[in-house]
């Protein structure tokens, strides 16, 4: 236990970096999935086109795959991007292509009548989105997203082939400099489902934020 | 077409595929009138109130909201495809009311009427909610304000639509069956507004029904459909007590057995 504490210092760091990798990386995915969902309901074809193209690619590779190509092609190409920006981006692109099925899921899931009822209160299209359909549609995604949360927290430790020290390659580290085995992996086994707990605990919250005042549940009957 | 006509139908047909449900259709209605639409399902009456509402689009002929080309508009002397924008500028003048309600469960009963005002009129918040208080006073809800569309009954939900649509100021109405996914009991509440509605107001009011009764006492005139073509049209006393036709008369039976 004391060359664990001789060598916390690293797992600290490690798990900040794989912190700084979940979120970065939720947020370039919620974003991904809310542009590609939305546009893959679009009008225009081409729009459609586009988004399936990037959907289709990102979900039918392997992250592992992505990142390479993000991290060692892209500087042929003019684009050279840090080691942590680019496992960012890799995980952030590949599970927002799965959670833009969701968000295109979730806003076909709202019954058409509220969209008629919007036309017959004259709302734009865009109105009608951004008052009615996505309010009654994020609440449908919130649980699928807290899972896709936890797999994108899993999918962090990629990164430790593109140099980043993330939680568990400093207990890989841990492990070759103390000679130790079960201590340094029980210790991230530990740590991972810690993170995993809070996500799981933020999402319920939200849940419970946007449950509140609403009265029953929707989706029971006619309203 | 004489100006003073706030709907006309002209020649206008509709098509699914190839099912046509609606037939070289001509009618008008005047400003402030009240007309019934009864006939058989599948007539094609909840079609014509769609086409007007702008949910569903027109296959030939044309519309007119008030003298103006509803799914149509003037381009360099041409008529031409309305445009969403068009839609939207002709459509403001004409509120719905749903078999199935349609209201927002994510909001309040109060909000239900207001945000709609604020979205797309540009009310501000006061106004809105004075206006939204004083309907909902009226369809008989004021003690309800806070309480969200899943906590009411249907005759309630119907009635916060009522007011929802009102608080829009439409010069036109449409109403769906507005009463036929309510329990028995609770029917009459909703035509006590409609009742009220058609005799205070100047609103045009078309009202697809198979409440015969109401239809007979709310309308200034009756339209009898079948097969999307008009059969029988005239004052209420003599559709239901004299109807020319056979296919009214047997349409009409079929309500008293
Ligand atoms: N979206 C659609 N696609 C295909 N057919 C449709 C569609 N909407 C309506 N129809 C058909 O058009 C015809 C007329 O429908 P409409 O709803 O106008 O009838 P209705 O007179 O309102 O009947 P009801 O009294 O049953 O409400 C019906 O045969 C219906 O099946
Ligand atoms: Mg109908």
């Amino acid at each position: 236990m004391d060359i664990l504490v001789e060598f916390s210092p690293v797992l600290v760091k490690g798990t900040w970096t794989t912190i700084i990798l979940t979120l970065g990386g939720s947020a370039v995915a919620l974003t991904m999935a809310f542009i590609t969902g939305l546009t893959r309901l679009s009008r225009r074809l081409y729009l459609r086109a586009v988004a399936t193209i990037y959907l289709e690619i990102f979900r039918g590779t392997s992250a592992l795959v992505q990142l390479f190509w993000i991290f060692f092609v892209l500087p042929f190409l003019g684009v050279t991007l840090e080691p942590m920006t680019a496992g960012i981006m890799a995980i952030g692109l590949n599970m927002g292509s799965y959670g833009s099925e969701v968000v295109r899921g979730a806003v076909l899931s709202v019954d058409r009548g509220q969209r008629e009822a919007c036309a017959a209160l004259n709302y734009t299209r865009f109105q009608t989105m951004r008052y009615v359909i996505l309010p009654q549609a994020i609440p449908v995604m919130l649980p699928t997203f807290g899972n896709q949360g936890i797999e994108l927290l899993k999918l962090t430790s990629v990164v430790s082939l593109i140099t980043i020290s993330d939680l568990t390659f400093s207990a890989q580290l841990v492990r070759t400099a103390s000679g130790l085995t079960l201590e340094p992996f029980m210790a991230i086994l530990i740590i991972y489902f810690i993170l995993s707990s809070c996500i799981v605990q933020f999402v319920k919250l939200l849940e419970k934020r946007m449950a509140k005042g609403r009265g029953l549940p929707a989706g029971k009957g006619a309203v | 077409m004489n100006d003073n006509t706030m709907i006309s139908f002209e020649n206008a047909s509709k098509s699914y595929g190839a099912l046509q449900v609606l037939r070289n259709l001509n009618f008008h209605v005047d400003p402030g009138e009240k007309i019934s639409l009864i006939g058989p399902s599948g007539s094609g009456k909840t079609t014509i109130l769609r086409i007007l509402m702008t949910l569903e689009s027109l296959t030939s002929g044309y519309v007119l909201v008030d003298g103006q080309q509803l799914w149509h508009e003037e381009k360099q002397g041409q008529l031409v495809p309305a445009s969403e924008k068009h839609l939207q500028n002709v459509r403001a003048d004409i509120g719905m009311v749903f078999q199935h309600f349609n209201l927002f469960p994510h909001l309040s009963v109060l909000k239900n009427v207001t945000e709609p005002q604020r979205i797309s009129r540009g009310v501000a918040a006061p106004e809105a909610k004075e206006a939204a208080v004083e309907l909902l006073e009226m369809v008989g809800l004021g003690d309800k304000l806070d309480h969200y569309p899943g906590q009411l009954s249907g005759g309630q939900k119907q009635r916060v639509a009522i007011a929802r649509a009102l608080a829009l100021k439409p010069r036109i109405m449409l109403f769906d069956e507005p009463t036929s996914a309510l329990d028995p009991e609770l029917v009459s509440e909703v035509l006590n507004v409609m009742r009220k509605l058609a005799h205070e107001t100047d609103m045009t009011m078309l009202l697809v029904t198979h409440e015969m009764s109401f239809a007979r006492e709310f309308s200034d005139r009756v339209i009898f459909f079948d097969k999307g073509v008009i059969v029988e049209q005239g004052a209420p006393e003599q559709i239901f007590q004299n109807p020319c036709e056979e296919r009214t008369r047997n349409f009409l039976h079929k309500f008293i057995a």
